[in-house]
């Protein structure tokens, strides 16, 4: 790299004095290098953990502006789910009852819970056979209670252990038998086997809107109580769950829930960073520059350029107010392994020019005239294919996308002026030995030049063949899948989704317009079609609708006869609510009637329930809408999407009169993730576009700038084939990796095809002997870079947060293909557009090929 | 009991007899904080004893978090019952579907409460028997025990502190429910130290978090003696949801009995 420097020094001139004046200001460079990274780590004291899972849509997302319309409308469903399985035994052993009762009264005393669910608390309406007409309402535990004296003031949280275990196996056997035929309990709270039961705890954690009208000390506690939300939850929950397995031995619990989830996304992030920032920056990173530059001075003073880069983009992070997420903890890795390159780039020169004999000074100055333009280029596409994550509809990943780019350029000042500077200072020893890597890399070249006619059509069809298999991948963005089987989140999820409920849910919204509109017989009736056509889908676990509510009113108002158990109106054949029948003349009437008395219903049973066990969830306040909530099995986000236009289709035939709106977590991830993936291309075109321009001005030629497409997209496409023949999943963590690895893979050409035009335009040496020649001088800095980079994504493929883990290996995949590439298939087409002994003159070439 | 907002009110709206008669001299001269409040209680107690049946109407507003907003209209028929809590029945108006629906209830110091309901789709008295006080009425902010008769023995107490509001001079008691089933682990009551009237109750969950506040405001005198609060609006810190209830139409000696509170008159309540 240092051999090329006869005719370019007047174009040099600026570098060559900004070279000199860092040698002769070393302390100064330093000391305002120091003064910078000060300034901007400061505002790493600003940087807050969010742990929301709505921070991954932007505030305009329409499915998040539905979701929350749906929550502000009822109540919240944020929640803790505790999973209850007996090892031995059932769940209405009475040992088992006594917990869930316990842990069921405990919930109340989890920070935020505003409402508890579980069998033993479930809200039974009954009739006894002295008087029809008296309707107990009353916790499933206090059915017997008050079964037997009707004055009983018998409370869920007043049943005591000894009640307990005074009931007798038939009044157990009464208790499981009400709760496996209630609809509204069965496959949520408590499978078929009764071998798997829920205590689900509902939450209201305070979130930004609550900020809205605050100032000063009240903002900043408001916010500290935000952040703070979820870490107090999940601790207390933990202990919780501890508390229950010392008192019970014979039970196993597990947690999940939308709670849960949002700490599995927090602490995950935060282990990788715990555990694999200093792998790389300990491990990998020192090994590797060591053994590019053999000079311990110069791996120190790399190593510190790397972490005032990092140090640098977090800060900065903080003053632009970025939350840290679970993507921006990939921020240290990726950072690191980018700021690697510059570092190496310059040392190498500097230390190949010292070991021939040149003094410090002037190494130094020479490797920065050398090196500042190829480094600054590549600097910038780097941060070019980072900022395309920008078009991202994911905020998460714009900011780890605009973190990274700020960290690259950091680096690269760092890199040209804190190195050099510090490098003067330390002692340096050379030793005059080279590595054999020149050697091995002229083998190489020989070999792509002679076999380059089976090397070309080879690798081409070796990267069609691979690239085929593209179109088998799939998209998929399941946030339990976030997280790999390590994490306890995802090991309960699995096993509540296939033992009692599912985590996947769809909430939808049915507006009548109308007040009291629910209760209208013809509504009634569409809802449980509905309920009806919904259960019949093999990926819906259970549906919760306000009909099964109503039936069991419809029956307890009948005499607790069987025959009534059904919607007021279907169950007048079965002579329920006979009067209505028979005072109502014409059908208007009789449908008037009967939406009286489902209201009047829907008042008394209102009337009846305690705190926290309202209709609050399913009913909005002016009895216009009702919500239905749906449980899925864990399905793929094609799916969920599948599932929702099915039931849209259904809707729009059945109720065209109904305003349906539906949302869900897993709604929100399905739409964002693909929309996200189809930004992204747009993204990715546009820094095509973009590098490419920059590449045919840099390169200074239309055609090979062009050319340059071929090395930097194939990479791409072979990694996505190679990613479909393993894994074929496509979360929103790699829709953004055709973005990044361009601003990378770019970088590999550019050294290459500068070297080779180098030794075109300079040297005047054939394409053969200029492939040859490009070889020897990049070959080796391109393979240990390439090396380093894969060996720094490969650590992010180690994290337990799949979103980042497969960014890594994916991007790993990306930037091998790419050096393969730029090996093996750039060199023979590069021999194939400008054979042996042709003019050099452009004008010909082209006209050569037409 | 759930005399229902009527009652709810005699108990906000604490009366007086003259503006100028002396305060307890237990309450002045109290040292002991319990000792204070509950002579505070008994003071509003006996400044709302002797009213004997009153009717008044009352239009509840409910409003949800994207301020949606609801009303219902009921009418409130209540009877005075010494030595235990009061009688009231409730007549619906509105939402229309439920118009004619009558809900009774004796409510009692001790025990459930006593509630039937008329139901004039089935034409039919159906007999509820609950135990819960902590659910909210109507699916408004309100919860049953927030509106039933105010009763001594139902809360022990604790004297905080004097305060201002409005202007006014204040004394702020915690009270914490000694009847079984309560929703709260304490409530802090502002009552004023001219009338004795409540102005403003915050309410605390059983994990002793804030839950609601309810404020009560356009106080008119009755029968030169009983103070009532025709606003009070209870605010949900939690759901960020919230109900406005306001009374119109009170009067007083309207000439009930016990003969209109039972389950002939509920079917005839119109």
């Amino acid at each position: 790299m240092s051999d090329t420097h006869q005719n370019s020094h007047n174009k040099d001139n600026k570098t060559v004095k900004f070279g000199r004046f860092i040698v002769n200001h070393r302390w100064f460079v330093l000391l305002s290098s120091i003064v910078l990274l000060v300034l901007t780590a400061f505002g790493s004291s600003k940087l807050e953990i969010k742990t929301d899972y709505r921070v991954f849509f932007s505030e305009d997302n329409p499915q998040l502006v539905d979701f929350e319309n749906i929550q502000n409308t009822y109540d919240k469903a944020d929640n803790v789910m505790f999973v209850l399985t007996p090892k031995e035994g059932t769940v209405f052993d009475r040992e088992t009852l006594k917990s869930i009762q316990w842990l069921t009264e405990q919930g109340w005393q989890i920070p935020y819970s505003t409402r508890v669910d579980s069998i033993t608390n479930y809200q039974h309406t009954w009739v006894t056979p002295e008087d029809e007409d008296y309707m107990l309402v009353g916790a499933l535990l206090c059915v017997p209670d008050k079964s037997a004296d009707f004055d009983s003031q018998c409370e869920h949280e007043s049943v005591t252990p000894q009640m307990i275990d005074d009931l007798s196996d038939k009044q157990i056997e009464r208790l499981s038998d009400i709760v496996v035929n209630e609809p509204q309990l069965v496959n949520r709270i408590i499978n078929p086997d009764k071998s798997v039961t829920a205590v689900n705890v509902t939450v209201q954690i305070p979130s930004d809107p609550d900020l809205e009208g605050l100032e000063g000390e009240a903002w900043d506690a408001k916010k500290a109580e935000i952040l703070g939300a979820v870490p107090k939850i999940t601790a207390h929950v933990r202990q919780l769950r501890d508390e229950l397995m010392e008192r019970n031995p014979n039970l196993e619990v597990r947690l999940t829930g939308v709670i849960m989830m949002n700490n599995a996304f927090a602490e995950t992030g935060q282990n990788d960073m715990m555990t694999l920032t200093p792998l790389m920056l300990l491990l990998v990173i020192p090994l590797a520059l060591f053994f590019m530059m053999r000079s311990i001075s110069g791996t120190f003073s790399s190593l510190f350029v790397i972490i005032f880069s990092i140090v640098s983009a977090m800060g900065a992070a903080g003053w632009l107010g970025i939350f840290l997420t679970g993507p921006m903890f990939s921020v240290p890795t990726i950072v690191a392994t980018m700021a690697v390159a510059d570092s190496v780039h310059l040392l190498v020169t500097y230390l190949h020019n010292m070991r021939h004999g040149m003094n410090k000074n002037d190494a130094m100055v020479e490797s920065l005239r050398i090196n500042m333009m190829p480094i600054f280029l590549t600097s910038i596409t780097t941060a070019i294919g980072f900022l395309t994550m920008n078009f991202s509809e994911v905020p998460p990943l714009r900011d780890l996308g605009n973190t990274v780019a700020i960290g690259v350029s950091y680096a690269f000042i760092f890199s040209v002026t804190f190195l050099p500077a510090v490098m003067l200072l330390l002692p340096t020893k050379v030793k005059t030995t080279e590595s054999n890597g020149y050697r091995m890399m002229d083998r190489l070249g020989d070999f792509v030049v002679a076999k380059r006619k089976l090397l070309l059509p080879a690798m081409a069809l070796i990267s069609l063949a691979i690239i085929a298999f593209l179109p088998k991948n799939e998209l998929n963005d399941e946030f339990v899948k976030y997280f790999d089987t390590t994490i306890d989140f995802r090991v309960d999820s699995d096993y509540t989704a296939e033992n009692l409920t599912g985590l996947y849910t769809m909430f939808y919204n049915l507006q009548t317009g109308e007040d009291s509109g629910i209760h209208e017989a013809e509504f009634m009736d569409t809802l449980e079609e509905f309920v009806a056509f919904a259960e019949q889908q093999p990926e819906v676990l259970h549906v919760q609708s306000y009909t099964d509510v109503m039936k069991r009113l419809n029956k307890s108002m009948n005499g607790d006869r069987e025959a009534c158990y059904r919607l007021p109106k279907q169950s007048l054949q079965e002579e329920c609510n006979r009067l209505l029948k028979e005072e109502a003349t014409t059908p208007e009437e009789l449908n008037t009637s009967i939406r009286q008395l489902t209201s009047q219903f829907t008042l008394m049973y209102e009337m009846s329930l305690p705190k926290g066990m309202d209709l609050n969830n399913q009913l909005n306040s002016d009895k216009s809408a009702t919500r239905v909530q749906l449980a899925l099995k864990n399905i793929s986000s094609t799916e969920v999407i599948a599932l929702e236009e099915k039931f849209a289709h259904w809707f729009e035939q059945n109720a065209p009169s109904l305003e349906i709106a539906d949302s869900s977590p897993a709604i929100m991830f399905a739409h964002v993730g693909q929309r996200n993936i189809y930004s992204m291309l747009t993204g990715t075109a546009w820094a095509l576009v973009l590098i490419s321009l920059l590449l045919i001005v840099a390169l200074r030629s239309m055609k090979l700038g062009l050319l340059s497409l071929i090395p930097n997209i194939i990479p791409m496409a072979v990694a996505f084939g190679i990613w479909a023949m393993f894994q074929g999943q496509i979360g929103m963590g790699l829709s953004v990796v055709t973005g990044m690895t361009l601003g990378i893979v770019v970088d590999d050409t550019v050294h290459f095809l500068s070297k080779y035009l180098r030794a075109r335009r300079e040297k005047g040496l054939d394409s053969h002997a200029a492939v040859k020649y490009a070889f020897h001088t990049v070959g080796t800095a391109l393979t240990v870079t390439t090396i380093v980079l894969v060996l720094g994504f490969l650590v992010l493929g180690m994290s337990h947060y799949v979103m980042n883990s497969h960014m890594g290996i994916l991007t790993g995949i990306t930037l091998a293909a790419a050096l393969i590439i730029d090996f093996l298939l750039l060199p023979p087409l590069l021999m194939l557009l400008e054979p042996k002994k042709a003019e050099v003159t452009e004008g010909e070439l082209i006209h050569q090929n037409q | 009991m759930k005399p229902l907002l009527m009652l709810a009110s005699l108990f906000f709206a604490s009366m007086t007899l003259q503006a100028n008669e002396s305060v307890n001299p237990q309450i002045t001269d109290a040292t002991d904080p319990q000792a204070k409040g509950l002579a505070i209680a008994k003071e509003m107690k006996a400044r709302n004893t002797g009213w004997g049946d009153s009717e008044a109407k009352m239009t509840m507003i409910l409003r949800d978090k994207s301020g949606n907003e609801t009303d219902r209209k009921v009418r409130v028929k209540s009877l005075e019952v010494e030595g235990d809590g009061d009688k009231s029945l409730s007549i619906f108006d509105e939402p229309r579907d439920v118009e004619g629906t009558a809900f009774l209830t004796y409510s009692h110091i001790e025990g459930n409460d006593d509630q039937w309901l008329f139901l004039p789709a089935l034409k039919r008295v159906k007999r509820i028997s609950s135990s819960n006080k902590s659910g909210p009425w109507m699916g408004s902010e309100f919860a049953y025990e927030d509106l039933s008769s105010f009763e001594v023995e139902k809360y022990d107490y604790k004297f905080l502190r004097e305060d201002e509001l409005d202007g006014r001079k204040m004394y702020v008691v915690e009270s914490y429910p000694t009847y079984e089933n309560s929703g709260y682990s304490k409530t802090n009551t502002w009552i004023d130290q001219e009338h004795f009237r409540v102005h403003r109750i915050e309410f605390f969950d059983t994990k002793g978090d804030a839950l609601k506040t309810m404020n009560v405001s356009d106080f008119k005198l009755y029968l030169d003696k009983y103070w009532r609060g025709h606003k009070q609006v209870m605010t949900n810190h939690q759901t960020g949801k919230s109900t406005v209830v306001k009374w119109s139409e009170y009067e007083f000696n309207t000439g009930l009995d016990e003969s209109d509170f039972n389950k002939s008159s509920l079917k005839r309540a119109r």
